[in-house]
């Protein structure tokens, strides 16, 4: 539910209005539009005005502790952090390859994740935009009127999500937060039981990914004047796995450009630092990351969902490599750049983890009880990277001969997509804005066009506070002329 | 004189909240509510160590006085109130000053599920800190191969001194200094445990009821729901803590 309110100052004929709470979007973040003296848009800038400096306050603690620590990065991808950082535990510690069941295990947790975070954006965040129309009624453009208006639609993400965190419950021994990863290895073994009531559900779960990917395609095929909407071309970067197909838990890096051609592949991740730059910008607290090779003005690119199908040769899975097919075919066989086809994406992964669950599940080794594997000779560094839901995500540790870190550095996925956001507002605020007064209904293209992303922009920022999302109208002198705050309790 | 060996049995009586409890002769009070099963809330004693009256939980009323009930010699007649309201605040304003005066960070703390001041804080209702942190910076000792000395978490319950030198008979920890500069220091001549001779398997790298003395690397190796204070609450597992017998023989 959204209120607002305006005021204005007779001084200076500026109007500040305020719209409270913010909704749909995982953290808090700024917009400011730049507009010259014709009205028209000079700039448009994602600000993330928070701060909370994980890789600072990690230093000094002992490098075990570390995958429960970064996990309370967030409360939606606690996993995804999680994983990262014990993939770079497990290097710090010696090991170099994990049991066959400890493997299963990480990867079940990983799809669990990835499946609940995507079900959460898509039907809780996303799926009101696509029901009721961008401009809709705000009282009714959430969740609440999704259950109202659509109750199977809603009820099948709410069990959807459900059905994601109760694997992570199973093997972590909570939704969220729980423990699970171990150097070398996994605490626990996944309980007969717990598979047991996993399998009799999945079922369920394949039928409701396949009804919110062929959703997804219609609004796409059926309403192709939303094709240009924050539509513009971007370099992606992934992982892959060794034959080139989608992988979220371990493979090598894959850049292509906007037309598809690989500009490195199957890179080792813990080369990253070769590979990837990270610019900073003074109006923002999220770094600018690029690609080396292209420099800071041309090398930025996207990640996630859209990333991935658009990068992977193939999909493991049956299903969802069929939609991997028609996504493609919806780009001509190159890469689809449209940002709301992020969404598309995001529901082929779903369908992905549903099957590669089920594919697991009935694997003997995932109840298995070799859970660990022997420690070697300790590294001075670690690196993980996995595909979080939102995207690459880096982890990086070094640690002194007593084991404690001494530095630390994260990219964290949505900090990757910092420049596509800002391009992404840029051409919304440049089709729907320019020369026209800020409503409610402009403010959420802009949402629209930034949710696309699922930016978690606490993960992203490391930030401590709750601040708004605002939008600020400047005119060619910097001053005020507009102000939209969309004030609350934020989204994670 | 060892805890085991006042099992003879003495007439002689007091009553803890009105129940008639029986005691030893050179039992404390503590020792009689232990024996008959009754829980009186204590961080800093443990049967079969000598105890020191550091951390004032047990603190009770008796025939009017407050006393710590781990120092106190039961006598016959002694009129022992424990479980009421003004007590139970007292122990939770302790137990959230124990909180706020180290860095005690329960999320990403491996003891956590395990750990008895966090248990205590469960059992006492604790739901915030109320005290301003006091945000200490202190020093982590990780120069030892196989234990981990976390300042950050002591407590200054002087288990590890007692453990160190009367069990394992090593002596390798101290408490040094006074009041709020009071701090855990190891007794070697670079003050660093990787300089003492303590073992992973001595008691006094695993009596440490937080998490300030730990085995390295054995982080969150407690799957949640299996950890010791997932199952039982803290009033229910100090009843049957006792330093194992091959412990004492080894002192």
């Amino acid at each position: 539910m959204t209120d607002s309110k305006s005021t204005e100052s007779a001084a200076t004929g500026t109007r500040r209005i305020a719209i409270d709470p913010i909704t749909r979007i995982e953290g808090h973040g700024k917009i400011t539009l730049m507009l010259d003296s014709d009205n028209h848009i000079q700039e448009a800038r994602l600000h993330i005005v928070e701060f909370r400096g994980f890789e600072k306050f990690i230093q000094g603690r002992p490098y075990w502790e570390v995958p429960f620590f970064v996990q309370r990065l967030c409360g939606i991808c606690p996993v995804s952090h999680q994983l990262a950082a014990a993939k770079a535990v497990d290097q710090l510690a010696g090991i170099e390859q994990l049991t066959p069941t400890a493997t299963k295990l990480r990867r079940l947790l990983h799809f669990g994740q990835i499946l609940q975070s995507h079900a959460l954006h898509f039907f809780h965040l996303s799926s009101p935009d696509f029901l009721f129309g961008f401009g809709s009624d705000p009282m009714r453009r959430n969740i609440a009127g999704v259950l109202e208006k659509y109750p199977d639609i809603a009820m099948q993400g709410i069990k959807m999500r459900k059905y994601g965190q109760q694997i992570i419950e199973a093997i972590t021994g909570k939704r969220i937060h729980g423990t699970g990863t171990l150097p070398g290895g996994m605490n626990r073994q996944l309980s007969q039981t717990w598979r047991d009531a996993l399998l009799a559900d999945i079922e369920d779960i394949l039928e409701w990914s396949e009804n919110a990917l062929r959703l997804n395609e219609q609004i796409h095929t059926e309403h192709p004047e939303q094709a240009d909407f924050a539509m513009f071309h971007s370099n992606y970067l992934s992982l892959v796995d060794n034959t080139g197909a989608l992988e979220f838990y371990h493979g090598g890096l894959r850049a292509c450009d906007s037309g598809g051609t690989p500009i490195f592949d199957h890179q080792d991740y813990c080369d990253y630092r070769q590979i990837l730059r990270e610019e900073v910008r003074a109006w923002s607290y999220m770094k600018f990351p690029y690609l080396q090779q292209l420099g800071n003005e041309r090398g930025w690119y996207r990640v996630g969902p859209l990333a991935r199908v658009n990068n992977c040769d193939a999909i493991t899975t049956p299903l969802a490599e069929a939609a991997r097919r028609r996504f493609k075919a919806f780009g001509g066989e190159g890469p689809v750049h449209n940002t709301l086809a992020y969404h598309w994406a995001r529901m082929i992964e779903v369908l992905h983890c549903a099957e590669s669950i089920q594919r697991l599940l009935h694997e003997n080794e995932i109840t298995g009880t070799d859970l660990t594997a022997e420690k070697g000779d300790r590294r001075q560094q670690g690196i993980g990277v996995i595909e979080a839901p939102r995207g690459t995500l880096f982890h990086d540790y070094t640690v002194n001969d007593e084991g404690i870190i001494t530095k630390a550095n994260l990219i964290v996925s949505t900090t990757s997509n910092n420049q596509a956001m800002n391009e992404s507002i840029r051409s919304v605020a440049n089709r729907y804005l320019d020369g026209r007064e800020i409503t409610e209904a402009l403010l959420n293209h802009l949402e629209v066009a930034v949710r696309a992303y699922d930016p978690c922009l606490s993960c992203a920022t490391h930030a401590l506070g709750k601040m708004p999302l605002q939008v600020e109208l400047l005119d060619a002198t910097g001053t005020l002329v507009h102000r939209l705050v969309k004030q609350g309790g934020g989204g994670n | 004189m060892t805890y085991e060996s006042n099992k003879a049995i003495d007439a002689n009586s007091i009553t803890i909240d009105g129940e008639t409890v029986p005691f030893d002769a050179g039992q404390t009070i503590m020792d009689a509510a232990l024996a008959a099963k009754i829980h009186i809330p204590h961080l800093c004693h443990y049967p079969g160590l000598t105890p020191a009256g550091n951390c004032r939980l047990c603190m009770v009323e008796m025939n009017g006085e407050s006393v710590a009930a781990c120092v106190t010699q039961a006598q016959s007649g002694q009129q022992v109130s424990s479980n009421t309201p003004e007590l139970n605040a007292a122990r939770l304003a302790i137990t959230q000053m124990l909180f706020v005066e180290g860095n005690h960070i329960c999320p990403s703390c491996e003891k956590s599920g395990n750990c008895r001041l966090q248990a205590m804080g469960y059992y006492l209702g604790m739901l915030e800190e109320h005290f301003h942190q006091f945000n200490p910076r202190r020093e982590i000792d990780a120069s030892h191969s196989t234990v981990l000395l976390d300042r950050d978490r002591c407590i200054l319950c002087d288990l590890c001194v007692r453990a160190s030198r009367d069990i394992d008979k090593k002596n390798v920890f101290a408490i040094a200094g006074r009041g709020i500069h009071a701090r855990l220091v190891v007794n070697t001549a670079s003050g660093k445990l990787g300089d003492s001779n303590i073992e992973e398997n001595d008691l006094a790298a695993k009596i440490c009821p937080v998490g300030a003395i730990l085995i390295r690397e054995r982080s969150f190796d407690s799957p949640v729901g299996e950890r010791i204070y997932d199952r039982r609450s803290i009033s229910d597992t100090a009843l049957t803590e006792h330093v194992p017998e091959k412990e004492v023989d080894r002192g």
